[in-house]
C-alpha cells in the first residue's frame, strides 16, 4: 500500500471488474461508467484531496478489481504512442 | 540487392532445403561470445515485426539480463491477422532461415529450450518447419542440442498477442492475461521468455551472417532495412520484400495494382485507413506512417478499390474484431459488439437515428480499458474509417443507402 502522501493513480484489474459501479458512486469525480456500467478513470492521478475517496472505492469493490499504483512524481517520459498493440505477434 | 528473406528458390517450390540453405547462405558464424549479436542488432536498428515495432537489440538484452541461462524462446508465428500473410509464406519457404533465427536468439539470450509458435491453420508452414527440423535432426554435429517443439496456435486474433501466446504454451488457453508479469520476467514455465516474430528471427539470421551495415543499406529516411510485406487488393494478396522506405504508390506499382483505388489500410486491422491521396506518396517507414497517424504494425497494405465501399469494408473488419474479442473484460465485450452492430446497422441501411453520433462517441472511449490491447486497435480502425470515409458514414446514415453503390447503378 502506497504511504498517504505518495502520488497515486487508479488501476482496474479489467478482467476481474464485472461492472458493479461502486467505484463511480463513491468517486465520482474521477470515475465514470460507460453505457454498459463499467468504469472510465479519468487523470492519471489522484488528487490529494481525492485520495481517502479513492482508498474507500478500491475497498468497496466486491471482486476487488480496483488498485492504487504509485505514480513516479518525476514522471518517465512514455513510449511514443502507437495504435499498434504492445505487441499482436511478439514484436 | 533484394529480395533478402525472400531470396533463392522461387516460393511456388515450397521449403528450401537444409542443403540447399546451407549452400546459398552459409552456416551461421560462430561466435566466442553469443550475446556480441544482441550489440550487433541495436546497431542495425532492427524493429520487430510482429505488429508493435520494438527494437529487437533491445528485447533480447532484457531477456538476457534475466535470463541466467535457462530462457526460453517463443517464435511467434500465429499471424491471426486475417489481411496477413507474409509470416507463414517465410514459414512455408525458408523454414531454416527462421530456425537459424531461433537457435540464434537461444544463444544470445541464454535459453535452453525453443517453442515454435505456429497457427493451427497455417499447414504449410508447420508442415515446412517439422521437416526443417526432422533435417536438422539428421544432421546434427553442429552446435548445442536444444529442444525445439512446433506447437499448434489457436486460429483466434489474439492468440498471437505475446503474453496470449506465453497462457497458451503453458496452460492451453490462448487469451491474454493482462499486463504483470510480462514474459520477458516470467514466461513459458515460469522463465524469462523472448517473444519474437518469426520475420524478426529470420531478419536477426541475415544480420548476423552478413553484419549490420549489409542490413542497413536498403532502407528509408529514418528506418533502414527490408521488410515483408502483403498487399491485398480485390483479386486475393501476395507477400513481398520491399526496401523499408518505398512508398504506397512505388508497391503498387510493383506489385502491378492496376484498379483505382479509394483508400488503403495500413497495418493491418490493428492499423488504420488512409485515404488513396494521402497514402500515395507515403513512404513505407515506421516513423514516417506513425507522423502521418498510420502504423506499420505487421507490414500489411490493403488495397480498397474506387468501386468498393468503406462504410461496409469497415463494417466487415470491426465485426470481425468484436468476434474475435476474448470476452475478458467488459468494455471490449460490450463496446466493440454495439461499435460493430451500429456499424453494420449504418452499412446496410438500417440506421436508428444516432447511431453514427454512438459510435463515434463509443470508439473514443475504449482505448487502455482491456487487459490486452485488442480494443484499442479495433477503435483505432474504427476512427480512422469515420475520418477517411466521413461523406460516405454521414451518408449512409442520412440517406439508408449505400453511395457508392448508388454511383455504380447510376453508371452502369
Amino acid at each position: 500500500m502506497p504511504a498517504p502522501s505518495e502520488p497515486v493513480g487508479i488501476v482496474i484489474d479489467r478482467i476481474r471488474c464485472d461492472g458493479h459501479g461502486m467505484c463511480a458512486e463513491l468517486l465520482p469525480e474521477l470515475i465514470e461508467l460507460d453505457d454498459w456500467g463499467y468504469p472510465i478513470v479519468h487523470g492519471t492521478t489522484v488528487p490529494g484531496d481525492l485520495g481517502e475517496h479513492a482508498r474507500r472505492a478500491v475497498a468497496a469493490c466486491p471482486v476487488l478489481a480496483l488498485r492504487l499504483r504509485p505514480v513516479p512524481r518525476a514522471t518517465m517520459p512514455a513510449p511514443a504512442a502507437t495504435r499498434v498493440p504492445a505487441s499482436t505477434s511478439g514484436g | 540487392m533484394l529480395p533478402r528473406l525472400l531470396a533463392g528458390p522461387p516460393l511456388a517450390a515450397g521449403a528450401e532445403s537444409l542443403d540447399d540453405h546451407r549452400r546459398r547462405l552459409g552456416a551461421m558464424p560462430r561466435s566466442a561470445d553469443p550475446r556480441t549479436i544482441i550489440d550487433t542488432l541495436t546497431a542495425s536498428g532492427l524493429l520487430g515485426r510482429g505488429g508493435a515495432g520494438f527494437p529487437v537489440g533491445r528485447k533480447w538484452a532484457t531477456v538476457a539480463e534475466r535470463a541466467a541461462g535457462t530462457a526460453v524462446v517463443l517464435a511467434n508465428g500465429a499471424e491471426g491477422e486475417p489481411l496477413s500473410a507474409k509470416d507463414r509464406t517465410l514459414m512455408a519457404t525458408r523454414p531454416q532461415l527462421v530456425l537459424d533465427g531461433a537457435v540464434l536468439a537461444a544463444d544470445a539470450v541464454g535459453a535452453e529450450r525453443i517453442v515454435l509458435y505456429v497457427g493451427s491453420e497455417h499447414l504449410a508452414a508447420r508442415t515446412a518447419l517439422e521437416r526443417a527440423l526432422a533435417e536438422r535432426r539428421a544432421g546434427r554435429g553442429s552446435g548445442r542440442d536444444l529442444p525445439i517443439s512446433l506447437v499448434a496456435a489457436p486460429p483466434t486474433y489474439v492468440a498471437g498477442e505475446e503474453s496470449a501466446a506465453v497462457h497458451f504454451v503453458n496452460d492451453g488457453d490462448g487469451r491474454p492475461t493482462g499486463t504483470r508479469p510480462r514474459p520477458y520476467e516470467r514466461g513459458v514455465d515460469g522463465r524469462a521468455t523472448l517473444v519474437q516474430n518469426v520475420e524478426s528471427l529470420a531478419q536477426a539470421a541475415l544480420i548476423a551472417r552478413f553484419g549490420e551495415a549489409w542490413y542497413r543499406e536498403p532502407g528509408g529516411a529514418s528506418t533502414r532495412g527490408t521488410a515483408l510485406v502483403t498487399v491485398g487488393t480485390a483479386a486475393g494478396r501476395g507477400v513481398t520484400e520491399i526496401a523499408i522506405g518505398t512508398t504506397v504508390a512505388g508497391l503498387a506499382e510493383a506489385a502491378k495494382v492496376t484498379t483505382d483505388v479509394r483508400a488503403v489500410l495500413l497495418g493491418g486491422y490493428f492499423g488504420g485507413w488512409l485515404s488513396a491521396g494521402e497514402a500515395r506518396d507515403l513512404p513505407l517507414d515506421p516513423v514516417a506512417m506513425r507522423t502521418a497517424g498510420s502504423a506499420f504494425g505487421c507490414g500489411v497494405v490493403s488495397f480498397l478499390a474506387a468501386d468498393a465501399c468503406g462504410v461496409e469494408a469497415t463494417a466487415r473488419i470491426i465485426d470481425y474484431m468484436a468476434g474475435q474479442s476474448a470476452a475478458q473484460c467488459g468494455p471490449c465485450v460490450f463496446g466493440l459488439r454495439a461499435i460493430a452492430d451500429a456499424t453494420a446497422r449504418i452499412a446496410g441501411g438500417t440506421a436508428v437515428a444516432d447511431d453514427l453520433a454512438r459510435i463515434t462517441r463509443w470508439s473514443g472511449q475504449l482505448a487502455g480499458r482491456g487487459a490486452c490491447r485488442h480494443p484499442d486497435g479495433a477503435v483505432g480502425l474504427m476512427q480512422s474509417a469515420l475520418r477517411v470515409f466521413a461523406d460516405e458514414f454521414a451518408l449512409h446514415q442520412r440517406t439508408r443507402r449505400c453511395p457508392v453503390a448508388r454511383a455504380h447503378s447510376r453508371a452502369a
